[in-house]
């Protein structure tokens, strides 16, 4: 059986869904594409499913706050989620990467694709406060259920017994169980 | 949601049941299936692994693993920590081989900020990578033997162990949480002592392997504990995120050592073990094949390991000084204190760096801020893949397969849990 040859990934997805790519971008030989939420899983569905691409096999969803700093062109919103991609045909990887608003968390979840993505993205769920649409069972994983908050978000507090400096004095205050007046 | 009863003698259900539904079958709720707790102080789950069965008769219907008894927030831990202050924490993960995690988290880091390892380095690297697998395996072998009631492998397992965690104590103060692996390298170079005892290790533990293989290969209990049982077809395996000797147990050629080539992998020749079956001898094989493939491996790092050469980075804003540095050289000692109290920048990027640990691919997604410390790391681990598809690989079996099949993806909570 004669292999296809390899495309690259962000010109072929530019050609099939050009309104989905916002950008991409290269760093130590990694690929980004930065794809519109809206059209997350037909993005990932055409990575998978495309001769010369065959991203096959997910390798890892993860996500990334980006409090406090202002959104910038490059990162329109507060949250994004990565999911990183393997082609084992062709031995290379991709990620791609949704940006998250932080007054609705949510994207549309790709357990339809890849059944390995119903815990990894219960993970996200647990840690950062992402909700998945059409997740099966979403559900806290790692956190008991009733835990309070999602704590991998930046502007969860480390804990009581941070060290105390002039410049994080008043944050930890902030968050110490001190007796009231 | 699920607390027991005592009433007249009979532990009763008194959790929610409502909140289960969808998650169990219709048949649970009027009680013509049974509910059953396995865990989490279960000797056979390996940890704290519970897993809320769903039973008709002996027949596993459902299963809804629950994990997080050993969740300690490393992955927020590390956000408050320097980079290189984070390594001694991914130790702690998975505890049966940290070297794997080290190098997992090294390795993104290294990405990160674009530092090069030396050559004796990366030799260094794979020989204790390697010793680390060897270690893995034997506990993995060892504890799924005892779980099928093959107790004296065990204690031949664990007598081999014992000799790498000496090496591992010789080269980094520790048996286990060694974080011997550091970015641009690893933390001390290999002491005499080591030399001698790995000379002796890798002459007798081939012959050990013959012996553990005596004990089971073709053990007919053992054969019918694991033929045919826990199958797993390629096409599943893949979709639900399997890896390492789990995946390849089922035939998949896909070893991250021979497929990305890291720290050098690429000049070494080994074999890749597959089974063809996808059950849970295929599996058992495919691990004793991979220690014996492990041996290969760590004869050729040896016999190729420069006589001389750096065990770690020169570039000195990554790497600190040695303490015999410190007092000739002013520019030595900024740098060891830029080092030690604010420690290096990365840039305001991402990476994502796999390594095939002995469970599988450990993944490191890495997002600098620009400055001395991460602002997320994620740990992809294995185990949380493998728990995960717990449940495609044991509903419709006997409960006492459960525990085989649980044995032979080897998994670890300290790296399902992080």
């Amino acid at each position: 059986m004669r292999i296809p040859e390899a495309k690259d990934p962000v010109a072929a997805l530019r050609t099939a869904l050009p309104e989905a790519v916002l950008y991409a971008k290269d760093f130590r030989g990694e690929t980004t594409i930065v794809v519109h939420p809206q059209h997350l899983v037909a993005a990932l569905q055409f990575l998978r499913d495309t001769p010369g691409l065959v991203y096959n096999f997910l390798s890892d969803i993860s996500s990334v706050d980006y409090y406090p700093e202002p959104p910038t062109e490059q990162r329109p919103e507060r949250f994004a989620v990565s999911y990183h991609l393997l082609s084992m045909l062709y031995k290379r990887r991709i990620r791609v990467k949704v940006f998250v608003a932080e007054d609705e968390p949510e994207v549309d979840s790709i357990t339809s694709l890849w059944p390995a993505a119903n815990w990894l993205e219960r993970e996200i769920y647990d840690m950062m406060g992402i909700r998945f649409r059409g997740h099966p069972d979403l559900r806290r994983v790692l956190l008991a259920e009733d835990w309070d908050g999602h704590p991998l978000r930046r502007d969860y507090p480390l804990g009581y017994e941070q060290v105390q400096f002039s410049f994080n004095v008043e944050e930890i205050i902030k968050h110490k169980p001190l007796a009231e007046e | 949601m699920a607390i027991a009863e005592h009433e007249q003698g009979v532990r009763r259900w008194e959790g929610d049941l409502e909140s289960l539904r969808g998650l169990v079958s219709e048949r649970a709720f009027t009680g013509e299936t049974m509910l059953l707790n396995m865990g989490p102080h279960h000797p056979s789950t390996h940890g704290v692994l519970r897993l809320l069965l769903e039973l008709d008769g002996e027949e596993i219907v459902t299963c809804l693993p629950d994990v997080g008894f050993l969740h300690t927030g490393i992955e927020k831990t590390i956000e408050s920590k320097p980079y290189e202050k984070g390594v001694v924490l991914t130790d702690r993960m998975d505890y049966l081989s940290p070297m794997s995690n080290n190098m997992a988290f090294c390795s993104a880091i290294e990405k990160l900020v674009d530092l090069d390892v030396p050559e004796r380095a990366q030799r260094i690297r794979v020989i204790v990578l390697e010793l680390s697998r060897i270690a893995s395996h034997l506990v993995w072998l060892g504890t799924h033997a005892l779980d099928m009631g093959a107790m004296s492998v065990f204690l031949y397992a664990f007598r081999e162990r014992e000799r790498i965690l000496a090496m591992f104590e010789s080269i980094s103060g520790q048996r286990m949480m060694g974080s011997y692996i550091r970015p641009g390298g690893v933390w001390r170079d290999l002491t005499p002592e080591f030399f001698d005892m790995l000379d002796a290790f890798l002459g007798f533990f081939p012959a050990r392997v013959d012996d553990y293989e005596k004990l089971l290969t073709k053990n007919p209990i053992w054969l019918d504990r694991t033929q045919g049982v826990g199958v797993v077809e390629p096409e599943v395996a893949l979709a639900w995120g399997m890896t390492g000797p789990s995946l390849r147990g089922s035939g998949v050629n896909w070893d991250i050592r021979k497929a990305e080539p890291y720290s050098g992998y690429e000049q070494y020749d080994f074999e890749v073990p597959l089974g063809e079956h996808g059950d849970v001898y295929d599996r058992y094989l495919v691990r004793i094949r991979e220690m014996r493939e492990s041996v290969r491996i760590i004869q050729q790092a040896l016999k190729g390991l420069p006589k001389k050469g750096e065990f770690r980075s020169n570039n000195r804003k990554f790497v600190p000084p040695p303490r015999s540095e410190l007092g000739r050289s002013m520019e030595a000692v900024i740098h060891h204190f830029k080092l030690w109290t604010e420690g290096f920048s990365g840039p305001d990027e991402e990476v994502y760096v796999a390594i095939e640990s002995p469970r599988g691919e450990i993944g490191c997604y890495l997002h600098g801020t620009g400055g001395n410390k991460p602002r997320r790391v994620h740990f992809k681990t294995p185990s949380f893949m493998h728990v995960s598809a717990l449940p495609i690989l044991s509903e419709g079996h006997l409960i006492a397969d459960l525990v085989a099949i649980i044995g032979s993806v080897d998994i670890v909570l300290g790296d399902c849990d992080r």
